[in-house]
């Protein structure tokens, strides 16, 4: 983890709500896609954590939704403003697991931008991807072109039907030959997809303390123990997880 | 070594007043990540309990205005566990006062978890919650009553050689009566305040945030009402106080002092800033040249009579 203040470089809408920022600082500490960032916002007591889209050498693109004060906050900052940032938290996903396999890389909303990076890497593997993007409706979809550009067969589902397959992101799933997913986005998606017994990577959300590890505020139960989504995951085995109460 | 920051503890040197707050630093493993524990004055570790626990459901963190809230319920792998493998590796880390703060829901849990930290080589004080607002049937009960609060004190006194410090709670209304008792019972030292119980409500479902609905506040918020505590309770017993409640800087900690407290425990800020305790070390020098201040000890208790 490195903490230090990171230089807005551009800040723009995407969709409906939905922001992309691009953030000057020291990248050292991201080491997979799927990790975050905790953002220090003025008069708000803790960090806003966002993932992380996409980093190259001293650069962090995030896409985030206003939601709240802090995201509102956020989205009516400037090229040039600075932000307090502790980077490169949590796992990530392992994208060395979908070596030889037929890839699903699955997001559902503002689960979208972390698989952004988990595609780009998989075909830079040589893994062949289908990339399965879901949102509400049409004016809150982004980035189905930078899927595209990367190379990745793109698959659109929306749940009104104003864009792409009409339905959610399990049924874009059953036409394909996937036998390995990656996927990101709100609790009852990541249930469904688990239902399905394929094997793969889901990515959890939770109101978080720290980040860090230090206040178990984010302690989930899984099978193979009590873990915090924010430093043992965000990102769990398909195997490791269940839904059960 | 900067002697002008030590302090101590029942007659055991801490090299600063600066201790991170049980279960805001975990077992210091997580931190050590971050920087090099050795510069603390002191470590209070994560709450334990006789068993382990999970804790209480998620949601368990809210926030307000200059604080948060949280509900974790003392979520700990067990003293057995604590003793076996974090406290060694802790100690590998770290050569500095090492606090175990001890749980339970009985006088007799308490007991048990305090002889078995009392047998650990690696703990030198042994802080005991009988503040936490976040179980049912324990934690703050003993605490918000002054037979039960002697009662525990005499109880963990008898079960070890180690100084005890009784960590008290806010939720009360007569702070002071809750320490006298605990220094009846023999008590070598008090930490308080822990968190204050509050609420934090959703305004569009009127749901509340937390999973318990109620949960234990702190932060910056928390200061005014935790430094009051500790001057009320410097004037009600002649023991050693570990100040805590919303400290996040190097002021702070003066301010603590200058009521009462010999060292003072940094709890939320850890979340905000892992690198608050280590800030407020570097600092406090600065402060005390500004304020004419030589040794930090020359201040404990100096608002006493002003």
């Amino acid at each position: 983890m490195t903490k230090g203040f990171y230089e807005i470089v551009s800040n723009k809408m995407l969709a409906l709500d939905t922001y992309e920022m691009v953030l000057r600082g020291d990248t050292s500490s991201l080491k997979n896609p799927g990790q975050f960032i905790n953002i220090a916002l003025e008069g708000l007591y803790l960090r806003r954590p966002i993932s992380v889209c996409h980093y190259e050498e001293g650069l962090i693109t995030i896409i985030y939704k206003v939601v709240g004060k802090g995201t509102r906050q956020m989205s009516e900052m400037a090229a040039g403003e600075k932000l307090d940032v502790l980077c490169g938290l949590g796992n990530g996903f392992d994208v060395t697991k979908a070596e030889g396999k037929r890839a699903a890389v699955i997001g559902g909303g503002v689960g979208v931008p972390p698989m952004y990076d988990v595609a780009r890497r998989l075909i830079k593997n040589g893994v062949r991807v289908t990339a399965i993007l879901g949102f509400a409706t049409k004016e809150a979809a982004f980035y189905i072109d930078e899927f595209k550009a990367l190379g990745a067969e793109v698959l659109v589902t929306s749940d009104d039907g104003t864009l792409g397959i009409k339905g959610f992101v399990t049924d874009a799933l059953k036409g394909t030959d996937c036998d390995y997913f990656f996927a990101c986005g709100p609790q009852p998606m990541l249930k469904s997809l688990h239902r399905t017994g394929l094997p793969g990577q889901l990515s959890f959300e939770e109101r978080m303390g720290c980040g860090f590890g230090a206040c178990m505020g984010c302690t989930c139960h899984t099978l193979v123990g009590d873990k915090r989504v924010c430093k043992d995951g965000p990102v769990f085995l398909t195997s490791e997880v269940t839904f059960d109460e | 070594m900067n002697n002008r920051l030590e302090t101590t503890l029942s007659g055991i040197k801490l090299k600063n007043p600066v201790i991170p707050a049980s279960g805001t630093f975990g077992f210091g493993l997580e931190m050590a990540e971050f920087y090099d524990l050795n510069i603390l004055g002191g470590i209070s570790l994560k709450g334990t309990t006789g068993e382990a626990r999970y804790g209480n459901p998620t949601p368990r963190i809210a926030e307000t205005r200059e604080g948060m809230l949280n509900a974790i319920g003392l979520q700990n792998p067990g003293v057995d566990t604590v003793v076996t493998h974090e406290l060694p590796a802790v100690r590998k880390l770290y050569d500095g006062v090492l606090l175990a703060n001890i749980s339970g829901f009985s006088v007799e849990e308490y007991v048990t978890v305090a002889k078995k930290f009392d047998k650990a080589p690696e703990i030198d004080i042994l802080e005991v919650n009988i503040s936490c607002p976040n179980v049912r049937h324990g934690g703050m009960a003993f605490g918000t009553d002054p037979s039960a609060a002697k009662e525990v004190t005499m109880a963990v006194k008898e079960a070890t050689n180690k100084p005890v410090y009784m960590k008290l709670s806010p939720n009360v209304t007569d702070i002071a009566a809750i320490a006298s008792a605990c220094a009846e019972g023999g008590a070598d030292g008090i930490t308080l305040i822990n968190t204050l119980l509050g609420m934090v409500i959703d305004p569009r479902t009127g749901r509340p945030i937390v999973s318990t609905k109620m949960s234990g506040f702190s932060g910056p918020a928390i200061k005014p009402v935790a430094l009051r505590m500790v001057y009320q309770v410097a004037q009600a017993v002649k023991l050693p106080i570990i100040g805590v409640g919303g400290i996040s800087t190097a002021d702070d900690v003066i301010e603590f002092m200058s009521a009462g407290a010999s060292a003072v425990q940094v709890g939320a800020q850890n979340l905000v800033n892992p690198f608050a305790c280590p800030d407020i070390i570097a600092d406090l020098p600065k402060k005390m040249d500004e304020y004419g201040i030589k040794n930090i000890t020359d201040i404990i208790g100096r608002s006493l009579t002003l």
